[in-house]
């Protein structure tokens, strides 16, 4: 009954978590089992970006879920997944113990650095793997709370929203680039050593992530299946297209809308997190509006409102981009811009129109 | 709420055979036991200055079909606002019922418990199907947690099939909504309304933009709904308010002018004045 609602209907879905399971089996095999001089070997350096690819498919998946379905077109979806990957490089920071380049146990380096008397009062819990796995997903569901509500309890919708969540993670940046606030400042977050105990750097340790990765985009992928297939969905469908027409059916839409904002911030604090450990490095540049802006493209290129075209975008677009920025560095950012005017005008409905269309003619 | 109103609300004599029917969502406990169902009571809205309803008197009586003219500017459309919470006005107060003052109840909660609206402009979930707009619009838990993990139940569905019927919508109930015609969205817009259970209908605009037919239909359907339910209708379709009315409201610069009977209405001389040139 469930596979049947989670499934039916959902072709592309279907073959996109079949690829995800066949990488998830695949490129463990083909890194670790494989040997190195066969052209079947997959290096650790491409584990780790498709690793990396995968996170951001995740974040991708958090945006088209309350773009494509809800209408909310958030441009500071940066601040979540920039806050989960804060969280997770908290407890990476604290697991190096004494092997940074002070040898303080109790303190990071640039707290030594900066000559801070005492770890702060928000680093604690944090040395605690349950602790921050917890904050990876409160903090920044907790701040989509708040923030949510202000804005969808004063009915702020459309164009006025996108530019407030632009402004929320230009102010995040801000921010995290003070050395005061206690996270590194510029240099942010990095030279983690190990993740429960495993070396960050081991090739199994990148295997295992990417596995995890994997399965992190296929749940959510279900998840999400699984709200826009309850009747709960089909009110965010008509939150989007009739906001009063719903509120005047009895919803109170706000709740909704606040509902599904949380979820996705969880989902992209999460995505954050994963994406930390397998780069090694957490910054303020992950605040930068223009990062929260390309990730919403990738749902555009994608193909909006279908939770697979997210995950299609986000690797199509990464996976040009690091053809581009190897083989030719100065025309990536021409590419980009070609990509996006080319998709807007001849692919309104994404990657995924491309097979959508012979379909939908078929019906009545 | 004092015990004698909710022993009165639930031994209501309209609805001796309530629990019959399929999820009734009236969580207001309205007392009708004076026969007024709606009573707006001088009420002034302002915008800017500009007087939009200037001590406004008017009083529904339960399933009631009543329709509300006037020239453009009348204030018909700030009223049905002000109805349904979209709007506070600045003056007066507004009762369902005798006991509960509308002004002080969110729209949701209006909407919820009992006054449903249409749009003038038709407004239907264009993304969804037929069935999938109806079954959003009843009468049912509306809570995030409630409808992320519903199921429909047989009473529920067969609700919506007897409400596809009433508005004659059988053969479209797996059509996406955005692709019926005008007449057939208006339709379906009526029967969301039907799917909240309401006590009261505020129609706004439902012929604009109708075939001959299709406005004959609609009337016959208004005409029908009206006894089981009281039905407002504002309306500029002369023509159309003769053929279904009983009783007319005749609202100008926001406040009523005249009401009575069409043909009452017709030989106002205050009403051919303002109306000079027009058909009535």
């Amino acid at each position: 009954m469930l596979t049947q609602r989670l499934f039916l209907s959902d072709w592309g879905g279907l073959t996109v978590l079949v690829l995800l399971l066949a990488l998830m089996v695949a490129v463990p095999i083909a890194n670790l089992v494989v040997p190195p001089d066969s052209p079947w070997h997959l290096s650790t350096y491409w584990v780790a970006l498709l690793g990396k690819f995968l996170t951001f498919a995740l974040l991708a998946l958090s945006i088209d879920l309350i773009w494509g379905y809800a209408g909310i077109l958030s441009l500071g979806h940066g601040a979540f997944f920039g806050l989960g990957g804060y969280a997770m490089g908290m407890h990476l920071t604290r697991q190096i113990g004494d092997r940074g380049v002070y040898g303080n146990p109790e303190l990071p380096d640039f707290m030594v650095f900066l000559s801070y008397e005492s770890l702060p009062w928000y680093w604690w819990g944090f040395d605690m793997f349950w602790f921050a796995m917890l904050m990876v997903v409160l903090v920044p569901g907790l701040l989509a709370l708040v923030f949510g509500w202000l804005a969808f309890r004063s009915r702020v919708t459309g164009v006025y929203f996108a530019i407030i969540t632009q402004a929320l993670v230009f102010a995040l940046m801000l921010a995290f680039f003070r050395n005061e606030m206690g996270f590194g400042g510029n240099n942010g977050l990095t030279d983690f050593k190990e993740i429960l105990g495993f070396s960050v750097q081991a090739r199994e340790t990148r295997v295992g992530l990417f596995v995890i990765s994997a399965l992190a985009v296929i749940l959510a992928y279900l998840a999400a299946r699984f709200i826009v297939t309850s009747r709960f969905g089909r009110v965010l469908v008509a939150v989007r297209d009739a906001e009063n027409r719903a509120r005047f059916a009895g919803y109170r839409v706000e709740h909704y809308k606040l509902w599904l904002f949380v979820f996705s911030a969880m989902l992209a604090g999460i995505a954050g997190a994963l994406y930390v450990p397998q780069v090694g490095i957490i910054n303020p540049g992950e605040f930068s509006p223009l990062r929260s802006i390309e990730a919403v493209l990738w749902v555009a290129v994608g193909g909006r409102g279908s939770l697979f075209g997210a995950i299609i975008g986000a690797f199509a677009v990464n996976g040009a981009k690091t053809w581009f920025t190897t083989a030719y560095p100065e025309v990536w950012l021409f590419a980009l811009g070609a990509l996006f005017v080319l998709v807007t005008v001849f692919l309104p409905r994404g990657l995924v129109g491309l097979f959508r269309r012979r379909t939908r003619e078929d019906q009545p | 709420m004092s015990a004698l109103q909710s022993t009165r609300s639930a031994m209501r004599r309209d609805r001796v055979f309530g629990f019959l029917q399929p999820e009734p969502d009236f969580q207001l406990p309205v007392d009708t036991s004076h026969g007024t169902i709606l009573y707006v009571d001088d009420v002034s809205v302002r915008f800017d200055g500009f007087l939009a309803l200037n001590r406004l008197n008017l009083s529904i009586d339960e399933g009631e079909l009543r329709c509300i003219i006037g020239p453009n500017g009348a204030g018909k459309t700030t009223m049905m606002d002000v109805i349904t919470g979209n709007t506070r006005p600045d003056e007066g107060r507004v009762f369902f019922g005798q006991n509960l003052d509308l002004l002080e109840l969110e729209e949701v909660q209006i909407a919820r418990g009992g006054i449903g609206r249409k749009f003038q402009k038709p407004t239907v979930f264009e993304a969804l199907s037929v069935f999938d707009n109806l079954e959003l619009s009843m009468a049912s838990a509306k809570g995030t947690w409630k409808t992320l993990f519903h199921r429909l139940s047989p009473a529920q569905r067969s609700r919506i099939d007897e409400v596809l019927e009433i508005v004659g919508l059988q053969e479209q109930v797996q059509r996406m909504a955005g692709a019926l015609s005008h007449g057939q969205k208006q339709w379906l817009e009526i029967g969301m309304l039907l799917m909240q259970n309401p006590r009261v209908l505020l129609v706004d605009e439902p012929v604009a933009g109708m075939t001959g037919d299709e406005t004959e239909r609609t009337a016959e359907l208004l005409v029908s709904l009206a006894g089981g339910h009281t039905v407002i209708v504002v309306e500029h379709d002369m023509a159309f308010v003769r053929s279904i009315a009983r009783r007319v409201t005749v609202l100008h610069q926001g406040s009523v002018l005249a009401e009575g009977s069409m043909d009452q209405i017709q030989k106002d001389p205050q009403v051919i004045e303002v109306y000079l040139g027009e058909e009535a």
